[in-house]
């Protein structure tokens, strides 16, 4: 058992690191330790923080603005359409795709290709529903009379929801690719990485939603 | 190294990386995600429940007090569990919540400055 195991420090800070860590001049070598494409992901994160927070500060300050001197059909708010327990049900279908893509990390981590790839194409599926679910309400919106230009609330709305939305569309073709390259013998298990630094993305867009689930959709 | 501060893990797969066997025993089963996933549930049914209490809507204060510390659990435990900054290096956090601070600070300031408050 000693010969095949790996003995690890466990720091107080919660940093884990390993005995075999790379040395300079190594393949897997990084000047502060870390995995460079990791680190780059959690600064794109941050800086995605910024460009949400902007999108959702301007349609708190345009939410309200439907002016009087606009024509009757066009002082329709976003508030006004909203159909909370059919995004209720969108914003669960979201949140349960964060549980199938840590599972699928989790898979990975083990080398158990077989659950990574139900897992992917789980929250892939999961990520497809939720931007039906997206289409049918701005499509209903717009059948309604809201559309991207009508007003400036309405265009706030549709800003920062449809930034979201490409943002999940993003996340879905990467997961598709990851399954592709899964089924193709092209995921080993030494690219877990990948896979961790494709699902910190995915979590990054569902903690959004979160933010825009309240903030937007449940505060009046 | 006292046996507390030590932690054993055997090499699962020949292609896994080295010091992936430390990062993996510390995260949580899957079993423990599923348990977190369902607490996440149960907070957005709380969420979705103060839609239906009637005259919520109108006492704003009252539902920013609910909705917003749900609101703020929610996204900890998504980062801290899911995201795995729970188990990571403490730089992937400071970077993450250096960002996220800058753009509340940035949000905040806007807002003040259209006297949305």
């Amino acid at each position: 058992m000693v010969d095949t195991a790996t003995v690890v420090e466990t720091p107080s800070a919660g940093h884990v690191p390993s005995v075999h860590s790379p040395k300079p001049g190594e393949h897997d070598w990084t000047y502060t330790g870390l995995s460079n494409e990791k680190l780059a992901m959690w600064t794109f994160l941050g800086t995605e923080c910024l460009l949400f927070g902007g999108l959702i500060s301007t349609y708190l300050l345009y939410k309200t603005r439907v002016p009087d001197t606009l024509p009757v059909e066009q002082q329709v708010a976003p508030a006004d359409l909203y159909d909370i327990p059919f995004t209720s049900a969108s914003s669960f279908i979201l949140l349960m795709s964060s549980l199938t893509m840590v599972l699928a990390v989790a898979g990975i981590s083990r080398g158990d290709h077989r659950q990574t790839r139900t897992w992917l194409l789980a929250t892939a599926v999961l990520g497809g529903i939720f931007l039906a679910g997206q289409v049918y309400e701005f499509t209903a919106f717009v059948s309604e009379g809201m559309g991207f230009t009508t007003n400036v609330a309405a265009s706030a709305f549709f800003t920062l929801t449809g930034f979201h939305g490409v943002h999940v569309s993003i996340g879905v073709i990467m997961l598709m690719s990851l399954l592709a390259m899964s089924l193709r013998g092209k995921l080993p298990s030494s690219k877990a990485d990948t896979v961790e630094i494709v699902g910190l993305y995915w979590h990054f867009v569902d903690v959004i939603w979160i933010l825009i689930f309240t903030v937007v959709y449940l505060i009046p | 190294m006292s046996s507390d501060t030590a932690t054993t893990a055997t090499t699962a797969d020949p292609g896994a990386i080295p010091g992936d066997e430390a990062h993996e025993a510390h995260h949580p089963t899957d079993a423990s995600y599923i348990k977190i996933a369902l607490v996440l549930a149960l907070i957005t049914a709380a969420e979705v429940g103060t839609y239906y209490v009637p005259g919520l809507e109108e006492n704003t204060p009252l539902l920013l007090l609910v909705l917003l510390p749900m609101m703020v659990v929610k996204f900890t435990i998504v980062a801290r569990s899911f995201m795995h900054l729970k188990f990571d290096n403490p730089l992937f956090t400071r970077v993450f919540l250096g960002g996220l601070i800058l753009a509340t600070i940035v949000w905040l300031i806007t807002l003040a400055t259209f006297q949305f408050f």
